[in-house]
């Protein structure tokens, strides 16, 4: 969308790493400080989101294409969904996480570590794909607009 | 917050109701922080300032800038704003105080969480581990929730655009 612009290109590289560590921070702190999957996922996503935007989604779909994003979207429930399975069948109830480690407390945290993972992929991919389905229609309105660049009866 | 909330509905450039959008939800993410709520702020500031600004510049790029002149006058949607403002407010009369520790919401599981949280999940951060174990099942609602939202968003764009491929042009893409 605005690929001529050297400022914003060049500070979005700068920026583009700082944000994708500070979304792992969040997912992985999540348990010592505020945050958590759902924070680090849309902060992941915007990350990408903003390379789009400055770099033409073409080049974002090189970065995480397409079809990883639509795989990654049942990807994370099935985590989630998985982990309380696992619990289920290591004899314990449906999402109880106890069981996952050599001691309760252990496997909580695991447990914990492992959903909020699940969550990241969930949320960071389905923005992500909403973000390519619009891109996607607004750059195909511009080649339609291009093809015919007369008579646009405005109101 | 309030001056940001006039200036969307006074200005008819849409561009413009998109920024003071992003502005509205960048407030609301410093209340939220000044609640002591950072994940829920960092939240706010990603998706209402951020993600759901981009997407709706999207939209605006399909759409026309203008906002289209009105063709009834909007006495019936204002009639059920104010009831529906009107029946939340009432709702609020009854809460307890904000942060009063003997209030009912401080007395029921909290306690619990605050003194056994810890060394049950090993999770210092208490939202944390409520979230992510004790209210496991709510929290895989939620990514449920997005999942089929996302997934829902998908199919009704995916669908249109077959449907405007089998159709032949003249369509501006305004929908």
């Amino acid at each position: 969308m605005m690929r001529d612009t050297i400022i914003l290109r060049v500070v979005v590289k700068l920026l583009l790493p700082a944000i994708l560590i500070f979304a792992l921070y969040v997912q992985f702190h999540g348990d010592y400080g505020p945050g958590g999957g759902f924070q680090a996922g849309v902060a992941a996503a915007a990350a990408i989101i903003l390379y789009g935007m400055i770099f033409g989604i073409p080049a974002a779909k090189q970065v995480v294409p397409p079809s990883v994003v639509f795989v990654m979207i049942p990807l994370g429930v099935l985590i989630y969904a998985g982990t309380g399975v696992a619990g289920l069948l290591l004899g314990d109830n449906f999402l109880d996480y106890s069981p996952l480690g050599s001691k309760p407390v252990y496997g909580q945290h695991l447990g914990i570590l492992i959903v909020e993972f699940g969550v990241l992929v969930t949320v960071s991919s389905t923005m992500l794909a909403i973000f390519y389905a619009f891109g996607g229609r607004a750059d195909e309105a511009d080649a339609a607009e291009e093809a015919r660049k007369d008579g646009e009866g405005g109101s | 917050m309030v001056v940001t909330v006039i200036g969307i509905i006074r200005a008819h450039n849409l561009f413009a109701v998109v920024m003071l959008g992003g502005v509205y939800s960048f407030l609301m993410a410093t209340v939220l922080v000044i609640l002591d709520a950072v994940d829920v702020s960092m939240t706010e500031a990603a998706v209402g300032a951020g993600i759901s600004s981009v997407l709706l510049l999207a939209v605006l790029h399909l759409v026309r800038m203008r906002e289209a002149p009105l063709r009834h006058t909007p006495v019936i949607p204002m009639i059920v704003c104010l009831l529906t403002g009107g029946a939340l407010v009432y709702g609020t009369v009854d809460l307890p105080p904000f942060g009063e520790a003997g209030g009912p919401q401080n007395q029921h599981v909290a306690p619990y969480y605050i003194e056994n949280a810890e060394h049950e999940t090993h999770s210092p951060n208490i939202v944390t581990a409520v979230l992510a174990s004790y209210r496991g099942y709510d929290t895989l609602g939620e990514v449920t929730v997005i999942f089929t939202a996302g997934i829902g968003v998908l199919v009704l764009l995916a669908a249109r655009r077959r449907r405007e491929d089998d159709e032949d042009e003249q369509k501006g893409g305004a929908a």
